[in-house]
C-alpha cells in the first residue's frame, strides 16, 4: 500500500504536467482565437481521431508494421556490427570513423535512393527505419563490449576461454544495459525514418495520410496523425523500458543495495 | 606441520596432470614447475622503449607459495602476466609445467585486487563460471551444474566463510566478501597454479588479516602453487614460503629468500621479533632499490 502511494505520488506530477499542457493548449487557442487551420485544439484533434478512426487504422497499422520490421532489421544488423566492432581494438579503431561518417548523413536524404532502388511503397519505409536505428545500437553494443574490465579479460584468458566464451559469458551480458538504452532511442528514431519515407514516397501509412490531409487543409487530421505517432512511440518506448528493467535490473541496483 | 616451504613439495594436487610428460624440448636437468630462462620484457619501440623486466631466471617448484614484492613499476605484475600467458617475453623462455608457454596443459586461476565479479550473476554462478569454461568440467557443466558442481561451489564458499551467500548478488556483499568470492572463483576449477595480483590490497587491515588466514588455510588444504604479487611485506611474510624482492627500472630480482616460519602462522606471530626483523630486512632492500633513504619527506604536496 505504501509502495502504491509512492508510485502514485511519483506519477502524479508527470501526469499533471501532461494534462496541464493540453489544458493550456486548449485555453490558449480558445482565448487567442486561433483558427483550427493553423493550430487545432486538442478536443478537435480527438474529435478528428474518433471521426476518421476507420480510415486512420490501416495507416497506423502500416506505419507500425514498417517501423517494427525496419527496427528489427536495424537491431539485428546493429548487434552484429556492434559485436564485430567491439570485440577487437583494431576493428573499433578502423571502423569507427566510417561509422560516424555514415551516421552523420541525414537519413532522410537516402530515401530517394531507396525509392530509386526499390520503388515507392513499403520497402523504402522499412529500410529507412532500419538504417536510422542501426547506428545507436551499434555504438552502444560496441561500447558495452569494448569496456569489459581488463582484469576480467585476464581472468578469462588464464582460464583459456575462447573468444566466443568471453563474448557469450561476459561481453554480451555486460553490454545489455547499453543495448537496451539504445533500443529505446532507436525505436523512436525508427518511427522518424518510416514516417519520413512514407511522407516522401508512399501512398500508405501515417506519413502519407498526414500529407494528404494537409493538402486538403484537414489540419485536425494531420494532428491526429501526430497523436497516433506519439502514442505508438510512447507505447514501444514503454514496452522496451519494461523489458530493460526485467533483463538488466542488475544495472539499476540502487533500490536493492544493502550497504 | 608442513615442511620448510621453500623445499620442493612433490605432492601434486589431486587431479593435476603428471609433470614432465610433455613432448616439448626437455633439458637434462628436470624443469621446475615454473621456470624463467633468461626472460626479459621490453615495451614500446625506439627511443621510448622501456625495459620492464631485465634478464631474469627463476625457478618455482610445484606446491610453493612465492611472493613477489617490490616498489611499483618493478615488473611484478609483468612477471605474473608472463606466467599466465597474458604476455609474451621479448627474449628468453617461460616454462610452466615443463612446457613452453602456450602449450601448457595446466590449469590456472587468477585473482586481482578488483574482484570483477559479474554483477548479473549470483555469487554461486560467479564462482561456477570457470567450470563452464575449463575442461574437463566444461563438458559436464550442463549435466552437473545443479548437482555436483553446485555442491562443489557450496563447499568452497563454506571454506571461505561465505556459506549462505550463494544466492546473493555481488553488490549485496562487502568488499572483503567479494574478494573471498573472487578467491573461490580462482580456485573452483582446481588450478595447478594460482596467480594473485594484490588481491587484498583494497581491504582494511582487519579484513585483510582475516583473508590472509583464509588464504593460508586454502593453500594448506589445496596445495596449489601460488604466485602472489603484493606491496604488503607483512602479507608476503605471513603467506609465502619464499619471497622474491624486485627492483624497478629495469625490473630484476634482487633477493630471493625462504621464509623460515612454521605453518600454520598466526597474526600474532607477525609481531614477533623474528618476523619483524624479516620485514625490516625486506623493507631495507626495497628502499635501497627505490634509491631513497626511506625517510618520508614531509613537504606538502
Amino acid at each position: 500500500m505504501e509502495r502504491f502511494r509512492e508510485l502514485v505520488r511519483e506519477r502524479a506530477a508527470s501526469i499533471g504536467l501532461i494534462v496541464g499542457v493540453f489544458v493550456f493548449w486548449e485555453a490558449a487557442c480558445l482565448i487567442g482565437g486561433v483558427s483550427d487551420i493553423v493550430l487545432p485544439r486538442p478536443t478537435q484533434i480527438i474529435a478528428a481521431l474518433v471521426e476518421y478512426w476507420p480510415a486512420i487504422r490501416p495507416h497506423a497499422a502500416q506505419t507500425l508494421y514498417t517501423t517494427l520490421v525496419g527496427f528489427a532489421i536495424g537491431v539485428a544488423v546493429g548487434i552484429l556490427f556492434g559485436v564485430a566492432i567491439g570485440s577487437s581494438k583494431l576493428a573499433y579503431d578502423t571502423a569507427y570513423p566510417l561509422l560516424v561518417g555514415f551516421s552523420s548523413i541525414p537519413k532522410v536524404a537516402v530515401v530517394p535512393i531507396f525509392v530509386l532502388w526499390f520503388g515507392a511503397g513499403t520497402a523504402p519505409a522499412i529500410l529507412t527505419a532500419a538504417i536510422i536505428s542501426i547506428f545507436p545500437i551499434t555504438v552502444n553494443v560496441a561500447t558495452g563490449i569494448a569496456t569489459v574490465e581488463p582484469e576480467l579479460e585476464d581472468v578469462m584468458k588464464t582460464l583459456k576461454a575462447s573468444r566466443w566464451d568471453i563474448l557469450w559469458n561476459v561481453s554480451l551480458p555486460r553490454s545489455m544495459p547499453y543495448f537496451f538504452a539504445s533500443l529505446k532511442v532507436a525505436v523512436t528514431l525508427a518511427f522518424v525514418g518510416s514516417v519520413v519515407a512514407e511522407t516522401v514516397a508512399s501512398n500508405f501509412g501515417i506519413g502519407n495520410m498526414m500529407m494528404v490531409a494537409s493538402s486538403t487543409f484537414n489540419v485536425p487530421l494531420v494532428f491526429a496523425g501526430l497523436f497516433i505517432l506519439a502514442g505508438l512511440g510512447v507505447g514501444l518506448y514503454a514496452i522496451f523500458s519494461v523489458f530493460e528493467q526485467r533483463v538488466t535490473g542488475w544495472a539499476h541496483r540502487k533500490d536493492l543495495a544493502v550497504t | 606441520m608442513p615442511a620448510a616451504p621453500a623445499a620442493v613439495s612433490d605432492t601434486p594436487p589431486p587431479g593435476a596432470p603428471a609433470q614432465e610428460t610433455g613432448t616439448s624440448r626437455q633439458v637434462s636437468n628436470a624443469r621446475a614447475f615454473i621456470e624463467f630462462e633468461k626472460v626479459s620484457v621490453r615495451f614500446g619501440r625506439g627511443d621510448k622503449q622501456v625495459q620492464a623486466l631485465a634478464e631474469t631466471s627463476l625457478r618455482i617448484e610445484k606446491g610453493d607459495f612465492v611472493a613477489l614484492v617490490g616498489p611499483s613499476g618493478c615488473g611484478k605484475s609483468t612477471l605474473l602476466k608472463l606466467v599466465g600467458d597474458l604476455m609474451k617475453p621479448s627474449t628468453g623462455h617461460v616454462y610452466v609445467g615443463g612446457r613452453e608457454l602456450g602449450a601448457t596443459p595446466i590449469r590456472i586461476g587468477m585473482a586481482y585486487q578488483n574482484p570483477t565479479l559479474l554483477p548479473w550473476l549470483t555469487i554461486r554462478d560467479n564462482v561456477m563460471l570457470p567450470l563452464k569454461i575449463v575442461p574437463p568440467f566444461r563438458a559436464e557443466f550442463l549435466a552437473k551444474r545443479r548437482t555436483e558442481f553446485r555442491d562443489k561451489v557450496e563447499a568452497l564458499l563454506d571454506q571461505v566463510g561465505l556459506s549462505g551467500f550463494g544466492d546473493k548478488f555481488p553488490w549485496q556483499l562487502s568488499g572483503g566478501m567479494m574478494q573471498r568470492a573472487n578467491l573461490c572463483r580462482a580456485l573452483i576449477h582446481e588450478p595447478d597454479l594460482l596467480l594473485l595480483d594484490e588481491p587484498f590490497g583494497a581491504l582494511d587491515q582487519f579484513t585483510r588479516e582475516e583473508l590472509w588466514q583464509i588464504m593460508q588455510e586454502l593453500w594448506t588444504t589445496k596445495k596449489t602453487t601460488v604466485l602472489l604479487v603484493t606491496h604488503d611485506l607483512r602479507e608476503a611474510a605471513f603467506l609465502a614460503g619464499r619471497i622474491c624482492v624486485m627492483s624497478a627500472r629495469p625490473g630484476r630480482i634482487l633477493d630471493d629468500s625462504a621464509v623460515p616460519f612454521a605453518r600454520p602462522r598466526t597474526i600474532d606471530m607477525t609481531y614477533e621479533p623474528d618476523f619483524v626483523a624479516l620485514n625490516q630486512k625486506l623493507r631495507g632492500l626495497i628502499v635501497a632499490a627505490r634509491g631513497g633513504t626511506g625517510i618520508v619527506r614531509t613537504k606538502g604536496h
